[in-house]
């Protein structure tokens, strides 16, 4: 299809005006964070990094980080194990369901976050269980399985099957078959299917609401907490600009990950 | 594998090889982790069960078994003196769901939802196009980056950043003259702004499969860029295009952090839940998240048939 210049122009100013869409408030929240006044006025009176400062000795915040991260590298590990089983398992063998596997697992993330929270909240509640540090966990580890279970299935598609029989003829048994040949295979996978589900516990605040015990508070909890707040409105502003790096930083370590082996793993 | 006995335990002990009856003298000696290696095996029924246990068995207790005890809670009372949940049967929460000021609610989420996936698909459909049909491939793939990171930005962070855009005094105020506050405004752009990505991407890709010939003959049949874009590529692009809204409608449809935030005094039907869900009639919060579960299910039935699901 041949599109005249002034369509390729009117295109062009409509994708850039999307991506300033996309990016001004991101690069807005940024500078405010350095605003001399520690409000949301534009323009800023002037710059500083005292608001950094203070954020970085501020207790309630560092409270909240060390509990995010806990939370995070728990939920993690356990989305780690049980994906890395589940994307074997659909990927090696065919059975009855299998295709509702991964319908399974991507279910409680589909699903809004209040409807999932809710329901966890009431399964908790059932099973006799009292919220807790251990039910956050719970909760974050099962919306997490999907992007663990997504990137290493996206990998195993990728291998060629006769890796795993060549190792059996040779005598490897099962876990020396996993050992050797398909740990380093999909160990890239891993590492990025890790690292965006800590970037996915580490951002969740709906679940939280609905699965946190009484007391605990993850940083985006403390950052919705004192939103409202106007004298908490500068450290609100830094909290915000370091929680955007801290999930950026894990995605773009993934994205490298994925883009650097995909010329090794691929057959 | 076992008839090489010898191979088999090639790692570390070659006593098997020795021996003609191999396969009873390695088996005498290996680790217990190695024998549970060996009898998994020689049943790939028993390492499939090993594999998938663990994780079905999470997400059907944890999860499904959770969706179910949300559906029954929401035909329990709240002992309107205690709190306390009463494992009664009624149907009295669904009652209420449908009076008025709910249904109004209601209402208005499904009006911002589909607002927000217009608002999405009027931007999302151009830079899409774009991004498939304009530019190289060097600045594509720059772009697509940049459509993807924001993504992974925090969710609340970036609903907080539209509190700072549109704050009095804030950026769009001093660079337009005028803010449209907090309110239900604010609530539309916010969502299409968080939602935006997710409409790009799938008609993205559902371009990237559409052949360059199709376009080409349509313009060698006389078509104009308009026609051709009307005729040929939308409805080509509309089980990507429907994909897209179904990520934009439901998840707006299910917001609550967000209304909270801009919305001013605005109500969905996420903030009705989280408020019964604070005040403790659980119960009737139950009832009420089984709505946006039920209009997500039907919207999805509707599009079914157009093929919308496989682009997800």
């Amino acid at each position: 299809m041949v599109l005249s210049p002034l369509a390729r122009v009117v295109l062009k100013v409509i994708t850039a005006l999307a991506l300033a869409f996309l990016y001004i408030p991101i690069f807005l929240i940024a500078i405010l964070s350095l605003n001399k006044a520690g409000n949301l006025v534009w323009p800023p009176s002037g710059l500083t990094l005292h608001w950094w400062r203070l954020a970085w000795h501020n207790q309630g915040v560092r409270d909240a980080l060390w509990t995010s991260v806990k939370v995070g590298l728990c939920a993690t590990a356990i989305a780690l194990i049980l994906g890395t089983m589940a994307s074997l398992a659909v990927h090696r063998f065919t059975f009855f369901g299998r295709t509702s596997i991964s319908f399974l697992i991507v279910l409680p993330i589909a699903l809004p976050g209040v409807v999932t929270g809710m329901a966890l909240n009431r399964g908790f509640d059932s099973a006799g269980i009292t919220l807790s540090f251990f039910t956050l966990i719970v909760a974050h580890a099962t919306f997490c399985v999907v992007v663990v279970y997504n990137n290493v299935f996206a990998r195993l598609r990728r291998l060629s099957p006769n890796l795993d029989e060549a190792g059996a003829d040779l005598g490897a048994d099962l876990f020396q078959s996993y050992r050797y040949i398909t740990y380093p295979l999909i160990k890239s996978a891993l590492l990025a299917g890790g690292l965006l589900a800590f970037a996915l516990s580490f951002d969740e605040i709906v679940v939280t609401t609905f699965t946190a015990g009484v007391g605990i508070e993850t940083l985006p909890q403390w950052i919705y907490n004192n939103i409202a707040r106007p004298n908490q409105v500068p450290i609100v502003n830094v909290v915000a600009v370091f929680v955007i790096l801290l999930s950026i930083i894990p995605v773009y370590l993934a994205q490298r990950l994925t883009d650097a082996t995909a010329g090794i793993a691929g057959r | 594998m076992h008839d090489l006995p010898g191979l088999d335990d090639g790692l570390g002990r070659g006593e098997g090889i020795a021996t003609d009856t191999g396969v009873g003298e390695v088996k005498a000696s290996p680790t217990p982790g190695r024998r549970v290696a060996r009898a998994l095996d020689a049943r790939p029924r028993a390492k499939l069960v090993a594999l998938l246990s663990a994780p079905v068995a999470w997400i059907v207790l944890a999860y499904i078994g959770s969706l179910l005890a949300l559906l029954l809670t929401s035909f329990y009372k709240t002992d309107p003196f205690t709190s306390q949940i009463v494992k009664e049967f009624t149907l009295d929460n669904f009652q209420k769901v449908f009076e008025p000021t709910y249904r109004t609610v209601a209402v208005r989420t499904v009006g911002i939802a589909v607002a927000v996936t217009l608002i999405d698909l009027v931007i999302g459909l151009p830079t899409a196009f774009t991004l498939v049909k304009v530019v190289s491939d060097r600045t594509r793939r720059i772009l697509v980056i940049l459509i993807l990171m924001p993504l992974w930005a925090s969710y609340l962070v970036k609903v907080y950043a539209w509190r700072a855009m549109l704050a009095p005094q804030g950026i769009v105020h001093t660079a337009l003259g005028r803010t449209p506050g907090y309110g239900l405004t604010a609530t539309v752009i916010t969502l299409s702004y968080l939602w935006l990505p997710y409409m790009i991407i799938p008609i993205y890709a559902g371009l990237e499969r559409l052949p360059n010939s199709m376009l080409e003959a349509a313009s060698d049949l006389g078509a104009k860029s308009g026609r051709t874009f009307f005729s040929v590529v939308i409805p080509l692009l509309k089980p990507a295009i429907i994909a897209g809204t179904i990520f934009t409608f439901a998840l707006s449809l299910g917001d609550y952090i967000t209304v909270d935030i801009v919305g001013g005094t605005t109500q969905m039907i996420g903030t009705v839940v989280h408020n019964n869900f604070s005040s403790s009639n659980i119960p009737f919060a139950a009832a009420l998240s089984t709505i946006p579960i039920a209009i997500i299910v039907i919207y999805l039935l509707a599009v079914r048939r157009t093929g919308a699901l496989d682009n997800l």
